[in-house]
């Protein structure tokens, strides 16, 4: 405990949340906005960075888990005009659901072959959507009756705290025994299975987690934005922006896909005066870092640390 | 050995299949309490998929594999991990960002989701183990600033940390140096003191004659010898595998092809992969229209040493080629200027049929340059021609590696590097290749670099020996006095 104390790393957090707590009386409501969806997609990516840093599972459909707790809450309060912590309890339940259905194919197949099929969970569930329009909107998506809050503070507060809470739990994860036998086994599975650990249980468990959160997020994303729609929580490109995220903040770094949401989405609100350029200069910068700074920017600042 | 006392391990009659491919054919042994079992076989003979059944990383098809008693074949990995069985692999793939004793930590965990935090106990242990095996001076430093001998180390301390029954290393001195070996056979032989059953896998009796006390020798999936070190080296049947019969030989008189420059002139070329020394100074030349072979077990280096000639892999000291230094040509630019190398995984396009696979080594050839030399070709081979519309990968082993020195010899090569062509092939099959490398050599004026484990193989076509054994060159001469200086010292 007082090792834990002494820890530079933990001070640093702390001073930051605090900063990020204090946001409210110095930014304007419109970057309170801002940032409150780069707090969700922070969670997003943190999640993705459990199964992809730790667990070595290339998913690129974040968006698959992330548009079933979305849209599983979305409809339950829609359609029963259920209470909010009811839906998003019902949405983390059917995104863990799919987690499991997921992670099925994951002990049979690896690399670019899972991957694969997670691209074609999304694609599938994108046409569900579609085709049952008269529950979930279709293509145009859907209202939900109840929201979070109307007040951008509240919802900023929401936001920093759900993913503080979300950072400490798959932090401690990382770091903890489990962050460990899940590490060796992506990066060996056979070698972790003859130190006698059950790669199945550890990478199931892993997903479990991952969806969990995600799904979760999902939910308080779509009660803060009041509407649940392909194009905020399930299009490929969203996932390939939470893939980004995590990789620009630094992969198995956990918290630094919070820093590569926070710096994507801020970077992408502060160059819309490029019109058409934006996304394109947005995205030559996460290029540029993910092949000047393999190790992404918090893994940079790590690891020049060790270095020394 | 203490006679009477109840194996530890005890397999029987074990068996594995890949499709129609039989790895590992009705194999049984035995290993008691305290007793060092060596397996010893060529490339491709199933000692790594006996090894690989134990741990249960393939599940066997047919046998019983009993610990103790309890019959564990078929077992999920970590189960038979938990049961007693611990495994040294060969290559590391260490935590990187965790220290040494981090490491060793990872595998003294519980296999558990609730166990958030490692038990106290558990730091102290890890020290322990590294202290024991040699890591003691550097468990708080990263695997990856690690020399390759201490890599070793920790792959032995993790697989001790679980305290097994039953240890299987899998070539225990692989790219170690002579002092590193004498260290490591303690640290083996400790296992033996302790009362583990051992398992060292490797690739010839030579290297673990000195630890073991028994040898099962196998070849092509089957138990072709048992015994004591000794015994096993002197046997006719494993005499025969490794060294093939009797040997015979052609050299042609030195003083014609010996004039001159060589063409190729390797001079003390030294190779790292990673940490292990692969090749150590070796210096070898081949002379135009010479047939030399370099001779060595599986592991001494002789793909290494290929390798760094075609340019695949970087190397240090010098290699001239018609007088000018390779060194800085791509892999192509070393292909066109003469030097083709037929790999000893073939390399086949699998899908492409056998004429295919002609065709596109003779693309850059006119077309009517590429008749003649299919013509030829087919008359060298005439099972090629017969095939000629079969998908590559359709063939046997035999054919497949005909195709391959076909297709290089396609790009009219200056120096024909054949890398094992005997790899794997049945006696029969080598007999027709041998008959086609004798051809070869007595229509063309083609100059070529073999490899081989198999001496009788690589013997009479040689004008020239080296023997290549731990990454260094320890013996050269003619053909005709291999057999009286090297015959015995080899295996």
């Amino acid at each position: 405990m007082t090792k834990l104390l002494h820890s530079r790393r933990l001070w640093i957090a702390a001073v930051v949340v605090l900063v990020g707590l204090s946001a409210p009386w110095w930014l304007s409501a419109y970057f309170l906005g801002v940032l409150t969806t780069a707090y969700y997609f922070g969670v997003f990516a943190m999640s993705w960075d459990l199964l992809f840093g730790f667990a070595g599972m290339v998913n690129f459909g974040p968006t698959f888990l992330i548009g079933l707790g979305a849209y599983g809450a979305a409809i339950l309060n829609a359609e029963a005009g259920m209470p909010i912590p009811v839906c998003l309890v019902f949405g983390t339940f059917i995104s863990l659901i799919g987690g499991v259905l997921l992670a099925l194919p994951a002990m049979r197949l690896r690399g670019a072959y899972f991957g694969l099929i997670t691209l074609v969970a999304v694609l599938l569930m994108q046409y569900a959507i579609v085709i049952f329009a008269h529950v979930t909107g279709g293509e145009i998506g859907m209202t939900v009756p109840s929201v979070l809050s109307i007040d951008a503070t509240t919802n900023y507060l929401y936001a920093l705290i759900f993913m503080v809470i979300c950072g400490i739990v798959l932090y401690g994860l990382s770091r903890s025994a489990i962050g460990l036998i899940l590490e060796a086994t992506g990066q060996d599975d056979i070698e972790a299975a003859a130190l006698g650990f059950n790669v199945a249980k550890h990478r199931l468990a892993a997903f479990c987690i991952s969806a969990a959160l995600s799904g979760l997020a999902g939910g308080m994303l779509v009660f803060y934005l009041g509407a649940a729609s392909i194009d905020t929580v399930i299009d490929l490109s969203i996932g390939v922006q939470i893939i980004i995220a995590s990789v620009l903040g630094g992969r198995r770094t956990i918290l630094g896909a919070v820093i590569g949401a926070i710096v994507l989405l801020l970077a992408d609100e502060l160059l819309r005066p490029l019109g058409q350029l934006n996304t394109f200069v947005v995205s030559a910068f996460a290029l540029a870092v993910i092949l000047f700074f393999p190790d992404g920017l918090l893994g940079h600042l790590l690891h020049a640390g060790e270095r020394q | 050995m203490t006679e009477g006392t109840a194996p530890l391990l005890e397999v029987e009659h074990l068996s594995k299949r890949f499709g129609g491919l039989v790895a590992v054919k009705d194999i049984g042994f035995k290993i008691r309490a305290g007793e060092i079992l060596g397996l010893i076989g060529p490339n491709g003979s199933g000692k790594s998929t006996v090894m690989k059944l134990l741990m249960g990383i393939e599940r066997p098809n047919s046998g019983r594999i009993s610990l103790a008693g309890v019959d564990i074949a078929g077992w999920p990995t970590h189960r038979i991990a938990r049961q007693g069985i611990g495994i040294v692999f060969q290559h590391s793939r260490p935590l990187r960002r965790q220290t040494v004793l981090e490491n060793i930590k990872l595998a003294l965990l519980p296999d558990s989701l609730l166990r958030l935090v490692a038990d106290p106990s558990v730091n102290d242990k890890a020290q322990a183990i590294a202290t024991r095996v040699g890591l003691g001076a550097v468990m708080h430093r990263r695997p990856t600033t690690l020399p390759f001998a201490d890599l070793r180390r920790l792959e032995l301390a993790k697989a001790l940390a679980r305290d097994p029954q039953v240890v299987l290393v899998d070539e225990p001195f692989a790219g170690l140096t002579q002092a590193e070996v004498a260290n490591f056979s303690e640290l083996i032989d400790g296992f033996r003191q302790e009362g583990r059953a051992v398992l060292l896998v490797d690739h010839n009796v030579k290297g673990v004659a000195a630890l073991v006390d028994r040898v099962l020798a196998m070849y092509l999936g089957e138990h072709i010898a048992e015994g004591s070190a000794e015994d096993v080296m002197q046997d006719p049947t494993v005499r025969r595998v490794y060294m093939g019969g009797k040997i015979e030989s052609h050299a042609r008189p030195e003083v014609e092809l010996r004039s001159g420059e060589p063409l190729l002139d390797v001079r003390g070329v030294g190779v790292l992969y990673g940490k292990a020394q692969a090749l150590d100074a070796v210096s070898i030349h081949v002379h135009e229209g010479e047939f030399v072979s370099v001779v060595g077990l599986n592991g001494a280096g002789k793909t290494t040493l290929f390798n760094a000639i075609s340019g695949i892999v970087p190397h240090s000291g010098e290699i001239k080629w018609g007088g000018s230094d390779l060194r800085g040509r791509s892999v192509a630019e070393i292909a066109r200027g003469g030097i083709v190398h037929c790999p000893e995984s073939r390399e086949l396009f699998g899908y492409m049929t056998v004429r295919e696979n002609l065709d596109l080594g003779g693309h850059h050839l006119p077309a009517a340059t590429r008749a003649t030399q299919l013509a030829w070709l087919f008359e060298l081979f005439p099972i090629l021609e017969a095939r000629q519309g079969q998908h590559a990968r359709t063939l046997s082993g035999g054919e497949q590696q005909m195709l391959a020195i076909a297709r290089a010899l396609m790009l009219q090569p200056r120096l024909l590097i054949l890398d094992e062509p005997t790899l794997g092939l049945a006696p029969v099959i080598l007999e027709q290749l041998s008959k086609a490398l004798h051809r070869l050599r007595e229509t063309t004026p083609i100059t070529v670099l073999l490899g081989e484990q198999n001496v009788t193989f690589a013997l009479p076509h040689a004008d020239r020996v080296y023997v290549l054994e731990n990454s260094r060159i320890v013996w050269e001469g003619d053909p005709g006095r291999f057999a009286r200086e090297m015959g015995t010292g080899y295996l």
